[in-house]
């Protein structure tokens, strides 16, 4: 780990802001990421269906392996098609 | 940190001056003198003496020990006297006693401390100096590549930067006998107040070097002065910047760049003094191209364009001699400029054709046809200021000659004339108007020995409204 001093005039906080949360999800199109843990998909599974009777559109995705970050195409493709994103850990 | 009272002696046992220096302190711990003695590596050095190991180096570091054996009378908690290596006249004169050390030669140099060994020295640095930087601490994690978590943030130019460790701001400051807390100026657009700290962090992440901080510190000033008007350089549409321009001693002390390729690449310091006040502007002030900075083009020279003159072969006073300073000091000139454009003459050999090819060439700045409104700085090579040198001209004879060949008539540059609509308004079409104000042309020497060259830089809007040319003492 490296510590650096911020160079700014440290009017903001350094940590990126959290995006509005949307009113509705509605007609909203919800990427389900299946980070590929055991039992995960089983979650999402539950979470599309009731994603689903509250109107959204859901995609569903998943990484290769929970060891690694998510490959660069499968997150471009995942900001391509998707509004929101719902990230699933299960254990 | 307070030092036992009597007489202190600070050794290491790697040090030969020390050892040789074994039999002294225990003479003078046998006469009765209260003595403590510091080791700086080996703990039972010298044997015999109940040596205290100051194996953090927090007593050395303290109380700035640069040479072992360092010896020092302390009264009442301070420190009244102090020799370095061996001396014995000194040690005498210190400790009261004489006859010491018969058998040792008079004097012998010591060694350096192992608190200022560049090995160590970085890592003191930090764990006794670090509490005085007030700046957030950012964490990058070990999984995220250095250079691109600092892009990540927003807080590089678009070029990779030095990570601003601790370590490295620590470093950074010993360049300027401020501290770091001292406010240096409020920089914009944000008007956020900028410490000695925050210019040190930035200059790290521009590749600075130490010794160039004090340039980078008057640099600061001078931008965020009401005449320069950075806020206005940088939000202005026209494609300018703060070009730097260092005159006196320092030049050649941080081994800036006068001679070829001047405005180009190359040279650390002419590199990196621009680009950390650039950074200063982006990070501390928030101005940053798509924000404040609402350039339509531009150009390279906006995030460095620093340069040194060329005072040595130069046949006239220097640019800061000329604005008032004297030839002694170190300066650094700013004016707001647009990237620099070549002027080609191979065939002079005469004063007065030579200026009229300047004119001919500075009469485009920004537009042939608007005059008064903009300054502009013009670098004169040294083979063509050899012109001038044969011919005996001053500096302010070349200007005055250029500016005669800078008349305007309004005809000419009326709107509409030439087929032009840009120029200036009917009403003047009768008069003859300068291409620049008084003191709106500025001459600077340096350049390449070979090539019958000049350079022009084009400034922006001039005067009260505008930005002028700003010189700040370097201290």
């Amino acid at each position: 780990m490296t510590i650096v001093l911020d160079p700014t005039g440290e009017q903001i906080p350094a940590e990126r802001a959290l995006r509005q949360r949307p009113a509705s999800i509605e007609g909203r199109t919800i990427g389900l990421l299946d980070i590929s843990k055991p039992r995960g998909n089983i979650f999402l599974d539950r979470l599309q269906q009731r994603l689903e009777a509250a109107g959204a559109r859901v995609e569903r995705f998943k990484k290769p392996t929970f060891t690694k970050p998510a490959p660069v195409d499968l997150r471009h493709e995942i900001a391509t098609k998707c509004d929101l994103v719902i990230e699933a850990l299960a254990d | 940190m307070a030092l036992p009272e009597g007489i202190v002696a600070v050794v290491k046992a790697e040090c030969a001056t020390c050892v040789l220096v074994t039999p002294v302190l225990r003479q003078l711990r046998q006469a009765g003198v209260p003595l403590t003695v510091y080791t700086q590596d080996d703990p039972g050095f010298p044997e015999g003496l109940d040596p205290i190991h100051d194996e953090d180096l927090s007593v050395s570091y303290h109380h700035e020990i640069e040479t072992v054996p360092t010896l020092m009378h302390i009264v009442d908690g301070e420190e009244v006297d102090r020799t370095i290596g061996w001396l014995r006249p000194a040690w005498e004169s210190l400790t009261g006693i004489e006859g010491l050390g018969p058998d040792l030669p008079e004097q012998r140099p010591g060694c350096g401390s192992l608190s200022v060994d560049p090995d160590l020295v970085d890592e003191l640095r930090v764990r006794f100096g670090a509490s005085v930087l007030r700046s957030r601490r950012v964490e990058i994690a070990a999984l995220e590549d250095e250079v691109e978590a600092l892009f990540d943030r927003g807080w590089t130019d678009g070029l990779p930067v030095v990570a601003p460790t601790e370590a490295r701001v620590l470093r950074m400051l010993t360049g300027t006998p401020r501290p770091p807390d001292d406010v240096v100026a409020v920089v914009p657009p944000d008007l956020v107040e900028c410490t000695v700290e925050k210019v040190a962090v930035n200059a790290v992440m521009a590749g600075a070097k130490p010794e160039y901080l004090p340039v980078i510190l008057a640099a600061l000033e001078a931008a965020c002065t009401d005449e320069f008007n950075m806020h206005g350089v940088l939000a202005t549409t026209m494609p300018v910047g703060p070009v730097m321009i260092v005159n006196g001693p320092i030049r050649k002390a941080i081994g800036m760049n006068s001679g070829g390729n001047v405005l180009g690449q190359g040279n650390r310091a002419n590199l990196t003094i621009g680009r950390a006040l650039q950074l200063i502007i982006r990070n501390v002030g928030g101005g940053k191209p798509g924000g404040v900075d609402r350039a339509a083009h531009g150009n390279p020279g906006k995030l460095s364009f620093c340069f040194a003159e060329d005072e040595e072969s130069s046949p006239w006073e220097s640019l800061a001699v000329e604005r008032g300073f004297d030839p002694d000091v170190s300066t650094v000139t700013l004016f707001p400029g647009e990237g620099p454009r070549c002027v080609v003459d191979q065939l002079a050999r005469e004063p007065e054709p030579l200026c009229r090819t300047f004119a001919a060439c500075l009469r485009t700045v920004q537009h042939p046809k608007l005059p008064l409104g903009f300054d502009a700085i013009l670098v004169i090579g040294p083979e063509h200021a050899r012109v001038f040198k044969e011919a005996g001209w001053s500096k302010q004879r070349v200007k005055d000659e250029i500016m005669s060949n800078l008349e305007l008539s309004g005809t000419d540059i009326v709107r509409g004339a030439g087929g032009m609509a840009e120029g200036i308004p009917e009403h003047l079409k009768d008069v003859t108007l300068p291409k620049f104000r008084p003191g709106g042309l500025l001459i600077v020497h340096a350049g390449g020995g070979a090539g019958l060259f000049s350079a022009i830089i084009g400034g922006w809007a001039n005067g009260e409204t505008g930005s002028q040319p700003t010189t700040r003492l370097i201290r």
